[in-house]
């Protein structure tokens, strides 16, 4: 038998149903292994043992009465960006360094619900803004692939936490690609949904109209198996949409057989590093050669996904991070002169240098003579954007590419110049404008380091993406490989 | 186009940011970088465009105007920097 940190869900599942081992001695094995390496990668903000203990008592009681969920007893982390009842949430910033959440999310419920038990709460950038886990307050996530490394982010800690095997699966949140640049960098699966598939009810918000919450593990049958779980209608979320929620398990035994498969040229010039094109390539062929069609598609406007995504989210991030006063939570100054200064001087104390440029990218951008040219430009490009997809998806099923441009990075290499650092989502931003599902799957190593295929898909497409990311693993042995420390 | 270091306050006291002096300086660089590089959307030839609304093209849902939520402020206001009597307490607005 494999040890316990080695497994994935799905087998840990069969496991615990067999009675090899109970969700006790899984999670007692966790937290150990969080223990020991956490104090290098810093992937938690919050380890929550004793809840988990007493969670994973319940779920053996209850599979020992007949009562088990379709997660019973399986561990997994949150983000640090969903809130969960009477435990510590701060979003990676000093501003929330002390909130306890009164509620939990509508995902963190469902999770919980059917049995999951929750290890801690993962590191993150700040607000989720950054593609490096650089701006968190908490510190930098180590990448476990190479401790000198970023691994990614904003997600950077569900990512670390799922690829040095401290948990098999973690939650995680993209608005630009946070879910599946840091899955690509630490060599694990990340499946950020269709924008409203999965409620966002206590996912402390960023740009509402392209934040989504989504998952990070180490294979797409994992992510099937919790997809089906957070997927679905939410009254609480008036962002989330009434669209039935199939079986996404049953989706990944359909073979390539007669997919098609999109290639956009733009996304292999330039920029791309050579040898991770190379791997991306490489894993093409694979579907090639296994039932795919491959078919080259147009998108015109994708160079501009990333400008149109820096006006269009730090306007939102602007208006969002409003609620963030010193006055009903968070962060307060002390010894204010007046009501002015305690809103100044508690959010310049509370906020990071990246999150205050963003709400002032977005104050500019929205304010008195610049929101025809800025604001309501970029939302017009979008409109292109999301055209030249949906003329895209007429001719292919899925669009497939890298999903960063270069492996992990070092820690401290773009923090000099934000446009160097935005430049890593812009393969990832463009399904966020359009509200597509993507995926990224682990696709080879340059260097040691681990580098993804990006899937994107249309509208409630996530069946095709789970199908093609699982057909490809089957093909291929990446999503298995284990960074050396963390055997 | 760059930002001057007015623009940046006056951004500052519009968005309500305290900068420290030392932080004031990157940040106009830093800014007026990001406004240069998301200037060359001006190019875009965008005529006739009507701006997304909704990336899935769907209206916002609407709910009745009912109340739905129990009280809990005692739980809630645990979170509060100052409160009193129920109350969140701010520094003295009226003379």
């Amino acid at each position: 038998m494999a040890e316990l940190h080695e497994q994935t869900l799905i087998e840990l599942a069969a496991g615990l149903e067999r009675g090899d081992f109970t969700s006790v001695e899984v999670t007692e094995a966790l937290l150990a292994r969080v223990e020991v390496h956490d104090q290098t990668l810093n992937a938690f903000v919050t380890v929550t043992g004793e809840q988990a203990l007493a969670a994973a008592r319940a779920a053996d009681e209850a599979r020992a009465a007949g009562n088990a969920g379709i997660l019973n007893g399986l561990p997994l982390v949150h983000k640090d960006i969903f809130c969960t009842r009477d435990v510590l949430t701060t979003c990676g910033s000093r501003m929330l360094e002390n909130f306890v959440s009164p509620y939990d999310a509508t995902i963190v419920e469902r999770l919980a619900a059917a049995g999951a038990v929750v290890l801690g709460k993962t590191n993150m950038d700040e607000f989720a803004m950054g593609s490096s886990n650089e701006t968190s307050y908490f510190g930098p996530v180590k990448n476990p692939w190479h401790l000198e490394c970023s691994p990614g982010g904003s997600s950077g800690g569900s990512a670390a936490a799922v690829a040095a095997r401290m948990a098999p699966a973690a939650t995680g949140t993209d608005t630009g690609g946070s879910i599946r640049q840091p899955a690509a960098l630490t060599g694990t699966v990340g499946l950020k949904p269709t924008y409203g598939r999965v409620s966002r009810y206590g996912m402390i918000a960023f740009a509402s109209s392209l934040d989504q919450a989504g998952v990070i593990t180490r294979s797409s049958a994992d992510a099937a198996l919790l997809l089906g779980v957070m997927a679905g209608f939410d009254e609480r979320d008036s962002t989330c949409i009434d669209h039935p929620v199939p079986d996404y398990t049953a989706a990944l035994s359909q073979s390539l057989d007669g997919l098609r498969v999109g290639v956009v040229k733009q996304h292999f010039d330039e920029g791309l590093d050579e040898q991770t094109g190379a791997a991306v390539r490489e894993a093409l062929s694979v579907l090639e050669a296994n039932g795919a069609t491959l078919l080259e598609v147009d998108l015109p406007n994708i160079d501009l996904s990333v400008p149109t995504y820096y006006v269009v989210a730090p306007a939102e991030c602007s208006s969002n991070l409003s609620r963030f006063d010193g006055v009903r939570f968070g962060h307060r100054a002390e010894d204010p002169e007046d009501l002015f200064d305690l809103y100044c001087r508690s959010r310049g104390e509370g906020f990071g240098a990246e999150v205050k440029r963003r709400i002032m990218t977005g104050t500019y951008a929205l304010s008195a003579g610049y929101y025809d040219a800025y604001y309501l430009k970029a939302q017009q490009v979008r409109q292109l954007i999301a055209d030249d997809f949906r003329q895209a998806f007429e001719k292919v099923d899925v669009i497939a590419g890298p999903t960063a441009p270069t492996p992990a990075f070092r820690l401290g290499d773009k923090t000099d110049d934000p446009i160097t650092m935005y430049l890593n989502d812009i393969y990832t931003i463009g399904a966020n404008l359009a509200g597509l599902p993507g995926i990224s799957t682990p696709c080879g190593f340059v260097g040691g380091l681990p580098v993804g295929l990006h899937l994107v898909g249309p509208h409630w497409g996530e069946e095709l993406l789970l199908r093609c990311a699982h057909n490809y693993e089957q093909l291929s042995t990446w999503h298995k490989a284990c960074p050396g420390d963390f055997q | 186009m760059s930002l001057d270091k007015e623009q940046v306050q006056q951004i500052a006291v519009l968005a309500r940011l305290r900068l420290a002096d030392d932080e004031f300086a990157e940040t106009v660089d830093k800014l007026s970088r990001i406004v240069e590089f998301v200037d060359q959307l001006s190019q875009a030839d965008t005529s006739g465009v009507v701006p997304m609304a909704h990336p899935l093209d769907v209206a916002q849902r609407l709910r009745a105007d009912e109340v739905t939520e129990t009280d809990d402020r005692n739980h809630v206001q645990e979170n509060a920097p100052s409160t009193q009597d129920g109350l969140y307490l701010v520094p003295k607005v009226i003379e």
